[in-house]
């Protein structure tokens, strides 16, 4: 028989609704779930009451739809990819086959990247952007924590290059990998180069400033600990420095995306480069009916991805800190 | 090695506090021998830390020097370990990380793998810490935290072992409980400890000498007295003691009666600044003398 669960039916009734009625149930799923449908409803009401050149601005259910539809283009899309490389290799086979000899030529299909295509490029472009970033502003930060006077001399650049916005930088940026970036056949292409060095100066500034302070921040009795064991540099940034900094390194590397993800939409918008910003600016320059839901599918998109690349950020710090009570959101 | 094991000669020591020349030291002076346990006592701010810091090498004396075994001390090395107030364990390592780390900088090269973990389990176990090995410095208690401390410098086979108010931050049962494992573990390896104390019943309990200090600026010792307890001591008998009751009010009548809190008698002195120091904290609150100033930092 059901041993363990005798519990008579209305006090498991009881418990459905004390279950229902908790803190967690409530805090963590209702009050989100409130917002979120306070929120559609006045996006709904705002939207009736808007009529752009392009029609009615969208609503929720008008946005769902083009996100299905923007789903099914990209399969769509998809299924012909597949179709011409299918039928480019039959081709070529057969004329392999005839002639072994035959100069058979093999090209990528070059149809028009979808939505989905795009969230792709513009999530390479941002994490190619934050490595290069922080390649160079963790051990630049740790070097300009430990020593004040390479701090007090690399403080002017930074307060100075710091509050430049990176789309001030785009142009430049351009020209010079234009004018350097000459392979012949390059395995980058330059829009991607132009994006990811353009996000690449804006994520610098967040990690490198954290890292000064999380590593100048050290304990001077842990210092001391490892002046007395005589630990060689080497070990005692290993052992010491980077794990008592790793906290405050974390700190900058979200801020650091954050701030990635946001400059890079705006960059591949001003200039062109694929990715989610020129989605936005194609169909904002397409100006059909579906535009606007399509946009705002965009929006949301970004913002979700945001969202997402944040989370992820908190995960991978909550696995690296040492700190177990400290409390991260 | 009788003799001059560790020679203070002359130490003096000045700070640089924006512009004004702060002088904490004076012309300190004092001769260890191997083996012997010797107490620093004095007021808040009277420069006991600074002492132990240029004995440590983390600080510079302006003038005179310390010499270990003949040899000058310039930097800070292994061989005098410091037990630091408040434990300074490495937050992100495990108690075992936290003497390991220790251990293979130490004996990297005289000891294998498996005889330096035989060395951090032995040491552990000297402080009775062997059941929490694996567990971070978060999950343990204050007492243990700094049971962990003195295995890691102990395991450092330190031929003087320095500690600053080591037992200062904690509770009196606590306190008495590792004073008693101090007392056992230097009998059984007869360490050269030098250790600054404010508890007077700790100084007289623990040391062969009682180093009383005068009151800073220009600190220097004034008085040292020589407690010729026979060993094992054991407190509960001591505190009937004439001779331990003795040395007792002898320390307290230095402290109290010839060099009073300076809030008191020396009104006329400047102001005092916060100095900047190798390793300056605010005080711990556990004062066994009365002090004026509890919050200026512990010279």
């Amino acid at each position: 028989m059901n041993h363990g669960t005798t519990a008579p039916i209305d006090d498991r009734f009881q418990r459905m609704i004390a279950g229902f009625s908790s803190k967690s149930f409530v805090e963590g799923l209702l009050l989100p779930a409130i917002g979120v449908l306070l929120f559609l409803l006045a996006w709904q009401f705002a939207a009736n009451r808007i009529d752009t050149s392009l029609g009615q601005f969208p609503g929720p259910v008008q946005v769902w739809q083009q996100a299905q539809n923007l789903v099914a283009e990209h399969r769509r899309e998809r299924d012909k990819a597949t179709a011409f490389y299918q039928r480019q290799e039959e081709r070529n086979a057969k004329q392999l086959a005839a002639d072994p000899q035959a100069g058979v030529k093999w090209r990528d299909y070059t149809g028009k990247p979808t939505f989905i295509d795009q969230v792709r490029t513009s999530l390479l472009t941002v994490a190619a952007g934050f490595v290069i970033a922080n390649l160079l502003a963790i051990p630049l930060g740790i070097v300009c924590g430990l020593s004040a006077g390479v701090y007090r001399a690399m403080n002017p650049i930074i307060q100075v290059f710091k509050p430049v916005s990176p789309l001030a930088w785009l142009p430049l940026v351009t020209m010079v990998v234009s004018a350097t970036y000459t392979a012949e056949d390059p395995l980058l292409q330059k829009s991607f180069l132009n994006s990811a060095i353009t996000v690449a100066l804006c994520c610098l500034w967040p990690t490198l400033i954290n890292t000064t302070v999380g590593v100048t921040g050290i304990d001077r009795d842990l210092v001391n600990v490892s002046r007395v064991m005589a630990l060689p540099w080497r070990t005692h940034i290993r052992r010491i420095v980077i794990p008592a900094a790793v906290p405050m390194i974390f700190t900058g590397l979200r801020l650091s995306l954050a701030t990635g993800w946001m400059v890079l939409i705006a960059a591949e918008m001003l200039a062109q480069n694929p990715g989610l910003g020129k989605f936005v600016w194609d169909e904002f320059q397409n100006g059909s009916s579906d535009s606007l839901g399509r946009i705002m599918v965009a929006v949301l998109g970004i913002g979700c991805i945001g969202f997402a690349l944040d989370q992820l950020m908190l995960t991978l710090q909550r696995r690296v800190s040492w700190d177990k009570q400290a409390i991260l959101r | 090695m009788a003799g001059k094991y560790l020679d203070i000669t002359g130490v003096g020591i000045e700070f640089d506090t924006g512009g004004a020349k702060f002088r904490a030291l004076q012309n300190v002076n004092l001769v260890l021998e191997q083996g012997e346990f010797v107490s620093l006592i004095g007021h808040s701010g009277c420069g006991k830390s600074t002492v132990l810091n240029i004995v440590a090498g983390l600080l510079h004396a302006t003038e005179g020097g310390v010499a270990l075994e003949g040899r000058e001390v310039t930097e800070p090395g292994p061989d005098r370990a410091v037990v630091f107030q408040n434990h300074s364990l490495m937050p992100w390592l495990t108690v075992y990380e936290n003497v390991a780390l220790a251990v293979d900088q130490v004996f990297r090269r005289r000891k294998s793998r498996a005889e330096r973990r035989a060395w951090i389990e032995h040491n552990l176990a000297l402080v009775n810490m062997e059941h929490a090995m694996h567990k971070l410095p978060a999950e343990i208690s204050g007492g243990m935290k700094q049971r962990v401390g003195i295995a890691r410098c102990l395991a450092m086979q330190p031929k003087v072992l320095l500690m600053d108010e080591p037992f200062g931050a904690l509770d009196a049962l606590t306190r008495a409980q590792l004073q008693d494992s101090l007392m056992q573990i230097q009998a059984e390896l007869g360490n050269t400890v030098i250790m600054i104390t404010h508890d007077v019943d700790e100084a007289v309990l623990l040391s062969d000498r009682i180093v009383m200090m005068s009151n800073g600026p220009a600190a220097t010792i004034g008085e040292i007295l020589s407690v010729g307890l026979a060993r094992p001591r054991d407190r509960l008998e001591l505190a009937e003691d004439p001779e331990f009751v003795h040395l007792r009010q002898q320390v307290l009548a230095f402290l109290y009666a010839k060099h009073a809190p300076s809030g008191q008698a020396r009104s006329a002195t400047p102001r005092r600044l916060t100095v900047p120091q190798g390793n300056t904290r605010p005080m711990r609150t556990q004062h066994t003398l009365p002090d004026p100033r509890a919050t200026a930092p512990c010279g």
